[in-house]
């Protein structure tokens, strides 16, 4: 049997976080009435001209620095014409001839646990294009064009993956960056970030590359990887059964677990490219750039050195928390607000894990407010509610952000820390329960256990159990 | 004597001095339209009511102090590539004939805010593609000078309607020549003014990196009056440029005393017309005559101008005209089977002949594998020729040549040979490629009576010079008006 070995390249869009649209004042915000967030720049009316959003360069830019790329410092924009009706000028602003950023790379861990940098051939600036919605009453096409002019940065990898792992870890490590630099929410499902897949296979130890096509499609880590491998089998069984790789564009079909070919390369369109007349290049001056490198936010690798130096926080769980850019931010947040770092760090680490998980969510989706988290921590260190109780309180701030005192007032929770109360209720439970005092009292230590529940019960609860436990011992004597 | 015969700034004393309301101007420039009309086809839109409210507005304006403007009140007529919000603006194509703008053109709302009064659009040539107003889908402009001939173009309406005296000044674009060829051949004058001196939003684009608008009017006053008005510096055009010296009619000096004045002998070769090429002279003695220095040279590389014009502007054009194609406003095809049929028959039946040739031209020149020989050959193309002037204008104030070789051709004779009528455009064409200003005022008549235009070109931002030199020269000859102004 032959031995085959997949290369891959990718190419990423990445929605910028910017609120406005790349060349006019229009909203970037998701949602919204169909084109309610259009104006005759975005909609492609005559006479009207783009204007450069500056912020746009701007992430472009820090993005390029954080993926050690060069900085075109005189870059420019040109026309790609097309024609679809999603595209309202029936061209799209991009760069060809002079990105701004070229020839980076970043380092991933690969599966040995070694080390290995993906190149980065060029990240480019663009606009992105409106939505085609289907008229569910006629035979008509609908545009919306809310998205119409929302900024992109396309970045291009060399073909330096040979994995899907490799593939992932590349996109996590991409993502990460991304969201550090606050450039992008970096959201597949949403698509403010997308990937197409260039791959081709070839013999082990050969040295030219084989035959690649282009996968389009692709909307989660999940997906990708069930793509990558359909697509390497596909191209090997046919180059084993003497047939020839097609170059052409796929489209990945998750469901069906299937790829499509959308259009060959002879079908492929010249899109006749050239220098955007309606803007002046953009020069890059030294100062700006220094300002932009000036301003770049702590990146993941420094901020783990930092929790475990400023927190103490072990590796393991800074590791977890600067995984993710929302977990981290909700970190600092919250700790700023209690100044009780090891138990945010907890709650994060256990309770959140195990809500993410429970409801197949991502940190990104998390809807709670370090504010409430923090005061969760104050009531628990305050001894104002029990473990178990701040639990049940914690799935509420998780699901609905519920404000944790005004809840545990509400809701009667708050642990009884009137000694009077507790005492009678004790007393009652030693009175009821004699067989248990007895056992307790000829040595069976355990027996404890039991009246501390019955306690709990009568308390509904709301008991702090090592007070209860206090007393228990206290009166036993 | 109608209102009309008066140049701009005369009417706009009248009106500040309350011999004159707005709204008689108004009337006077509509009644004027009315009349000839039916013999020059110089407007595609006349919108007699709102031009009648904006008048009577104005006058208000004028009376509480809030139009102080020397144009305020004075009729004007502005070609219909220029979006004004709520009046049809077609470019003179089947394709825009239903399309109404939501926005106005920013050099529209500079005029507004000094009070002009918009009587109408003018015709031009199809998407200002062309020399003649012929291209029009809404029928060819007449010159007021002989009806059997044409305007010149593209911006053709606006020169008639200033020479018919329709209008009392107007605005036109000029991508290649199509401010001063016509402004020649009707008699009248016009300035093009330097790339990025008056904003381009919300003029449809025919070649970007050229288009610029400007005056049409009677004399080198208006022009400089009117071009101090439009200027401005802003920030929806990214092309736009800030200037401190838009004070342009600080330039009407009749005072041309030691100013070197090149005459480039390029100008002067095959092709230029005796008739032209004398009255251009004597154009250029009179300048001699008031203590101006005039000295031949050779411009060189004006034989490159026309193919590396047409390739990008063609380019250009090809792209800019593609949103055309019946998803989102204007025309679309009665019947179809799919979106690219739609695409196909929309543009087949929305564009005319010249428009589609320069959209073929243009994709042709910017496909895989030929962009390096054409496109990329005429950007550098134009960087020589701008160099050739700028080596020009280290020994020379202004140059002067005609505006072009010809006197207006009869209607009918220039689209059966469009590369003859390319050819007409070469003394203008590559001021608009160096991105320099220049002036177009009329300098004589041939003996068929119909105008000769004398052609300034300043180096960058030197409107003020070839204003000067402009206005110098016509203190020495009186304005003609056309046969068709007496009515």
């Amino acid at each position: 049997m032959k031995q085959f070995e997949t290369v891959i390249g990718l190419e990423v869009h990445v929605e910028l976080a910017t609120r406005t649209k790349i060349f006019c004042s229009c909203s970037t915000e998701f949602g919204g009435e169909p084109n309610s967030h259009t104006c005759p720049v975005c909609t492609g009316m005559p006479g009207s001209l783009p204007v450069l959003n500056k912020q746009v360069v701007e992430y472009a830019i820090a993005v390029g620095l954080a993926t050690n790329c060069k900085i075109t410092q005189n870059c420019k924009f040109d026309r790609k014409n097309y024609f679809y009706p999603d595209n309202p000028q029936n061209y799209q602003i991009s760069q060809l001839y002079l990105p701004i950023c070229r020839d980076g790379g970043i380092e991933i861990e690969t599966e040995d646990g070694g080390k290995k940098t993906i190149g980065i051939h060029e990240i480019h600036m663009e606009e992105d294009a409106g939505k085609l919605v289907h008229d569910e009453w006629g035979e008509n096409s609908l545009v919306d064009f809310n998205r119409s002019g929302v900024p992109l940065i396309e970045i291009v990898s060399e073909p330096d993956m040979r994995s899907a792992d490799e593939v992932i870890a590349y996109l996590e490590k991409l993502r990460l960056i991304i969201q550090y630099l606050g450039a992008s929410d970096c959201k597949l499902q949403e698509g403010s970030m997308r990937a197409d897949v260039n791959l081709s296979v070839r013999e082990a130890g050969a040295s030219e590359f084989g035959t690649r096509t282009e996968m389009k499609n692709l909307n989660s880590f999940k997906a990708i990887r069930r793509a990558i491998e359909g697509e390497r089998e596909r191209q090997i069984d046919l180059i084993e059964s003497g047939q020839k790789v097609v170059q052409e564009t796929r489209r990945w079909d998750d469901t069906k677990e299937y790829s499509y070919a959308m259009r060959s390369k002879e079908d492929a369109q010249d899109y006749r490219y050239f220098p955007e007349p309606d803007l002046v290049p953009i020069t890059i001056s030294d100062e700006w750039l220094d300002e932009i490198r000036s301003r770049q936010p702590e990146l993941r690798t420094e901020k783990l050195e930092r929790y475990k130096r400023e927190f103490n926080i072990p590796e393991y769980d800074a590791g977890i928390i600067t995984s993710n850019k929302k977990l981290a931010d909700i970190f600092e947040e919250t700790t700023a607000i209690c100044n009780n770092p090891k138990k945010v760090s907890n709650w994060l680490m256990v309770e959140t894990m195990r809500l993410l998980k429970e409801h197949d969510m991502e940190p990104e989706q998390i809807t709670f407010s370090p504010e409430n988290l923090a005061k969760l921590i104050q009531l628990t260190e305050a001894r104002a509610v029990n473990s178990s109780v701040a639990k049940e309180v914690f799935e509420k701030i998780f699901e609905e952000n519920i404000d944790p005192e005004k809840y545990v007032e509400e809701n009667g929770l708050k642990t009884v820390s009137d000694d009077g109360a507790l005492r009678s209720t004790i007393e009652k439970v030693i009175a009821e329960n004699p067989q248990s005092v007895e056992d307790y009292k000829s040595g069976k230590k355990k027996a404890i256990g039991f009246l501390v529940g019955q306690t709990m019960k009568a308390m509904q609860g709301k008991a702090d159990p090592g007070m209860v436990n206090q007393i228990l011992t206290e009166l036993l004597h | 004597m109608s209102l009309m015969s008066l140049t701009a700034v005369e009417l706009g004393k009248k009106i500040k001095a309350g011999e004159v309301s707005a709204e008689e101007a108004a009337k006077a420039a509509l009644d004027a339209a009315a009349k000839k009309e039916a013999a020059i086809n110089s407007f595609v839109t006349i919108d007699e009511e709102k031009a009648l409210k904006q008048a009577r507005e104005v006058q208000k304006g004028i009376e509480d102090g809030r139009y102080t403007s020397p144009l305020a009140g004075v009729p004007v007529a502005i070609k219909d590539n220029m979006c004004i919000e709520g009046m049809l603006t077609t470019c003179s194509s089947k394709i825009l004939g239903n399309f109404v703008p939501t926005y106005t053109s920013e050099a529209v709302l500079n005029l507004e805010r000094a009070g002009a009064v918009i009587i109408g659009k003018t015709n031009m040539d199809e998407f200002a593609m062309g020399s003649t107003t012929e291209t029009s889908a809404f029928g060819a402009t007449k010159n007021p000078w002989n009806t059997a001939h044409v305007p010149g173009g593209s911006s053709g309406g606006s020169c008639a309607a200033v020479a018919a005296e329709e209008c009392s000044y107007a605005l036109g674009s000029d991508t290649g020549g199509s401010i001063r060829q016509p402004s020649s051949f009707c008699g009248v004058t016009g300035i093009k003014p330097t790339y990025g001196t008056v904003s381009r939003y919300g003029l449809i684009a025919y070649g970007s990196s050229l288009d610029q608008i400007g005056p049409v009017a009677k004399d080198v006053t208006d022009c400089a009056t009117v071009l101090e008005i439009i200027s401005s510096h802003d920030k929806k055009d990214s092309t736009s440029i800030e200037r401190k010296d838009c004070d342009f009619s600080a330039a009407l000096v009749d005072d041309v005393k030691g100013m070197k004045i090149g005459i480039p002998r390029d100008y002067f070769g095959e092709g230029l017309e005796p008739e032209v090429r004398d009255s251009v002279l004597a154009a250029a003695k009179e300048l001699e005559k008031k203590g101006a220095v005039i000295e031949e040279f050779d411009l060189s590389l004006v034989e490159y101008a026309i193919p590396a014009y047409y390739v990008i502007a063609c380019a250009e054009a090809s792209s800019n005209l593609a949103r055309f194609d019946g998803v989102k406003y204007g025309y679309r095809t009665e019947s179809y089977a799919g979106l690219h049929n739609m695409y196909k028959k929309t543009r087949s039946e929305g564009f005319g002949a010249e428009v589609k040739r320069r959209i073929m031209l243009g994709s042709f020149a910017l496909s895989s594998g030929y962009y390096d020989a054409y496109y990329l050959k005429a950007l550098r193309t134009k960087a020589l020729i701008k160099q050739a002037f700028d080596r020009a204008f280290e020994k020379y104030n202004v140059i002067l040549g005609p505006a072009a070789p010809t006197t207006a051709p009869r209607l009918g004779e220039s689209l059966s040979d469009p590369i003859k009528m390319y050819l007409g455009d070469i003394y203008t064409i590559s001021v608009n490629l160096a991105g320099l200003p220049g002036i177009s005022l009329p300098c004589g008549k041939d003996s068929s009576g119909l105008p000769i235009g004398l052609q300034l070109i300043g180096n960058c931002f030197g409107e003020k010079d070839i204003i000067r030199a402009a206005y110098a020269f016509e203190q020495t000859r009186e304005y003609e008006h056309s046969p068709l102004s007496e009515n």
